[in-house]
């Protein structure tokens, strides 16, 4: 009985999906925008990584107007904020659009001012960087203070964010009020999370950048600095989860449907989901383990929330191999491990979302190493953090997006990906793979033997140690090169199938349940709970750190420009 | 929710890996005394140079072998700077920073601390093999944070 309902209720789903094959124009259209400016940010923001590899391994200066730490500061904007940021917002949107059967005229209006805020924020910072006001990299840790315009143009940025945010949930909210008993598909359940977290985890920065801006002007006269690198930290790691979260969204929602599967199990799905938003934003605080003014036993209470983050993903990591052997063994693969071959090699949206999963085994396994206190102290601040989160946000997610734009962009533009162009992309996915192997191993090996992060290119007065980096860092800058060739190339793919492959019907690939899938329990739905069970886990975390630091607050700090 | 064996084995093998690690790095911490820097003393961060006991940074004899370096950090500098010390001996670095955020770090060893204006920080490294040590700052501090080091020679 019960499965005979289910079966109707899988049946209704597809036919549901059917229905809506082809995201409605003018939400495509919404999409596209958000696409296009995350494509220039990645093809200008790689460009700038590529000045910064050549830099950094002795074979170019960056003249004075345009130096070393600019270069930096816009390559982390660009990359870290607005190539994902606004691929995170046009990929929900065009999922919510499509599960949920178009957006409401009111959402995709709020979708459009959400743009027009973060496209206005992001020249705005951006600007100040440029004009030589704002050398203080992604993380602008005061007091060292950029211009105040700056700030602004941050500010703009998280409001877009929250008007994407608070979209997305009218959305959601307007669907389930007229499906009420149903569960919310997959793809929407994970834009929700996606969003809760994004959301929350931009008030703690919002807060301290709101300390900056009068500060910066001049009309306050000091700030903590600790307790705004508390803030900031609470936002800085949550908000590469955020874009790791947007990716294992597709893992579980196309990638099955990609390989010819089905999901392993919705309700798992929906339980790593609920863990990533409950846990996540105080996995932040591991950035401060050498920090001074806590004790080790508050840091050691963190060094736990960090790893239980890690629980969810290895969940992950079981769910996506047992289903891709499921798959193979239903295509009549033999032996233990025959499914591999029958994975679909020659796809590249396969190729690439297959990529970005595998590379985060040693990424999360690295990730786990440097949060325990001995590990973080040998590795903090130097380039083996670099390469740490050049495979997690570097592949893992940079190479989800890729394959995600593969469908999803023809699918929008109402055109197809010709099997010459499918080949070129699986050229662009190893390009990349290959340079990422360069640059983030040897930055990995060399942050080991001790050479920083973020410094411009410096024999140190001739020191022997910092001579014997100089291979390795050579090596980095090959992998650049590399790398820089995949940007082109992914970004002449996307603009290629915006707007000039031959028209036609692309899928939106969303995976059905097994036939057999034990049906998902309605509480997986309750957000309010979890939301609640957030604040909580977060209020474990910081309650105790940030009524200290402000309590027993030193003397705060001028401005200071040093650069 | 049904969950297969060897799903069930393989998230207690995840259970273990967080539990193992909590049980390692706490034990390095608390029994051996290995835990990160964490000095809880503040300071104004403008009234630096004229606050004991850096209104006179440099390096002071503690008793046999033991030393205590008291230092300032400032964009792009460490102040007292080329340091030397007899091999053996366990040196105790006493830091803050006169204007942004900086980082100490004594490359080969596993010296590595934030140094944040208004803050006190501490560490403490015996060193056993003689050499050159090469100290950087690892953290961004402005134009010249790539010139900022100095060094250690033991000898």
């Amino acid at each position: 009985m019960e499965t005979a309902l289910h079966q109707t209720f899988t049946e209704k789903k597809s036919k549901r999906i059917e229905k809506y094959l082809g995201t409605n124009p003018k939400d495509a259209k919404l999409t596209l925008s958000y696409f296009t400016v995350s494509f220039i940010a990645l093809l200008v923001g790689g460009f700038l990584g590529l000045l910064q590899g050549l830099e950094r391994a002795g074979l170019l200066t960056m003249p004075a107007w345009f130096d070393y730490y600019q270069t930096l500061t816009t390559h982390g904007i660009l990359l870290i904020l607005v190539f994902t940021g606004t691929f995170l917002v046009g990929y929900v949107y065009a999922g919510l659009s499509h599960t949920l059967g178009g957006l409401i005229p009111k959402v995709r209006k709020m979708g459009w001012i959400a743009f027009t805020l973060m496209v206005i924020g992001t020249a705005l910072a951006a600007s100040q960087v440029i004009i030589g006001e704002a050398s203080v990299l992604y993380t602008f840790y005061p007091p060292m203070a950029a211009s105040p315009w700056f700030y602004i143009g941050l500010v703009l940025v998280v409001l877009g964010i929250w008007t994407a945010a608070f979209g997305a949930f009218i959305n959601v909210a307007n669907w389930r009020k007229n499906h009420r008993g149903q569960h919310l598909p997959l793809l929407a359940f994970f834009g929700t999370g996606i969003f809760v977290l994004l959301f929350t985890a931009t008030l703690g920065v919002t807060y301290e950048v709101l300390t900056l801006i009068p500060w910066a002007f001049g009309w306050t006269d000091t700030v903590n600095v600790l307790l705004s690198r508390t803030l900031f930290w609470s936002f800085g790691h949550t908000l590469v989860n955020v874009w790791y979260f947007t990716a294992v969204s597709a893992w579980y929602v196309a990638f099955p449907k990609i390989i010819g599967g089905r999901q392993f199990s919705d309700t798992l799905a929906r339980v790593v989901a609920v863990l990533i938003v409950i846990l996540n934003v105080p996995g932040g605080f591991h950035h401060q383990i050498i920090d001074p003014g806590f004790t080790e036993g508050l840091k050691y209470m963190h060094v736990f929330m960090s790893l239980s983050i890690g629980f969810p993903s290895l969940m992950t990591a079981f769910a996506m191999f047992a289903m891709m052997e499921r798959a193979g063994r239903r295509k009549g693969a033999k032996g233990l491990l025959g499914w591999f071959k029958k994975l679909p090699w020659k796809d590249a949206r396969f190729l690439a979302l297959f990529l970005a999963m595998a590379t985060f085994i040693p990424a999360g396994a690295g990730g786990i190493a440097q949060t325990n206190f001995q590990l973080n102290q040998v590795v903090h601040n130097t380039l083996f953090i670099t390469g740490h989160f050049h495979l997690t946000v570097g592949v893992s997610v940079a190479l989800s997006f890729f394959g995600i734009a593969y469908w999803l962009v023809p699918h929008l533009s109402k055109r197809v990906m010709t099997p010459k162009i499918n080949k070129l992309a699986i050229w662009q996915i190893i390009i990349w793979m290959v340079g990422m192997f360069f640059m983030s191993g040897a930055m990995h090996t060399v942050g080991l033997f001790g050479a920083p992060r973020r410094t411009a290119f410096s024999t140190y007065f001739d020191s022997a140690t910092a001579a014997s980096w100089n291979p390795y860092l050579m090596l980095l800058a090959v992998g650049g090169t590399l790398l820089i060739i995949s940007v082109v190339m992914v970004v002449y793919i996307v603009f290629h199938l915006m707007l000039k492959a031959p028209k036609g019907e692309t899928e939106f690939p969303i995976a059905e349940e097994e036939e057999d899938a034990s049906p998902t329990p309605k509480w997986t739905e309750r957000w309010s709970l979890w939301v609640v069970l957030m604040i909580a886990v977060i209020s474990m975390g910081y309650v105790i750190p940030i009524v200290d630091l402000i309590m027993n607050a030193p003397p705060g700090s001028p401005p200071f420009k040093t650069w | 929710m049904k969950m297969h064996r060897f799903e069930e084995i393989w998230l207690i093998f995840a259970v273990i890996i967080i539990i193992g690690s909590m049980v390692v790095t706490g034990y390095q911490t608390f029994a051996l005394g290995m835990g990160p820097p964490s000095h809880k003393e503040t300071i104004d961060p403008q009234k630096v140079d004229q606050t004991a006991p850096f209104d006179n940074p440099g390096v002071f004899e503690n008793g046999e072998n033991e030393y205590d370096v008291v230092m300032t950090l400032e964009a792009f500098n460490f102040n007292p700077g080329d340091i030397e010390v007899p091999v053996g001996s366990t040196v105790t670095f006493i830091m803050t920073s006169k204007d942004v955020v900086h980082g100490m770090q004594i490359v080969d060893t596993n010296v590595n601390a934030m140094i944040l204006p208004g803050h006190i920080q501490t560490i403490s490294q015996t060193f056993n093999e003689p050499g050159e040590y090469l100290v950087l700052c690892n953290e961004y501090c402005g134009v010249g944070h790539q010139l900022m080091s100095t060094t250690i020679t033991v000898k």
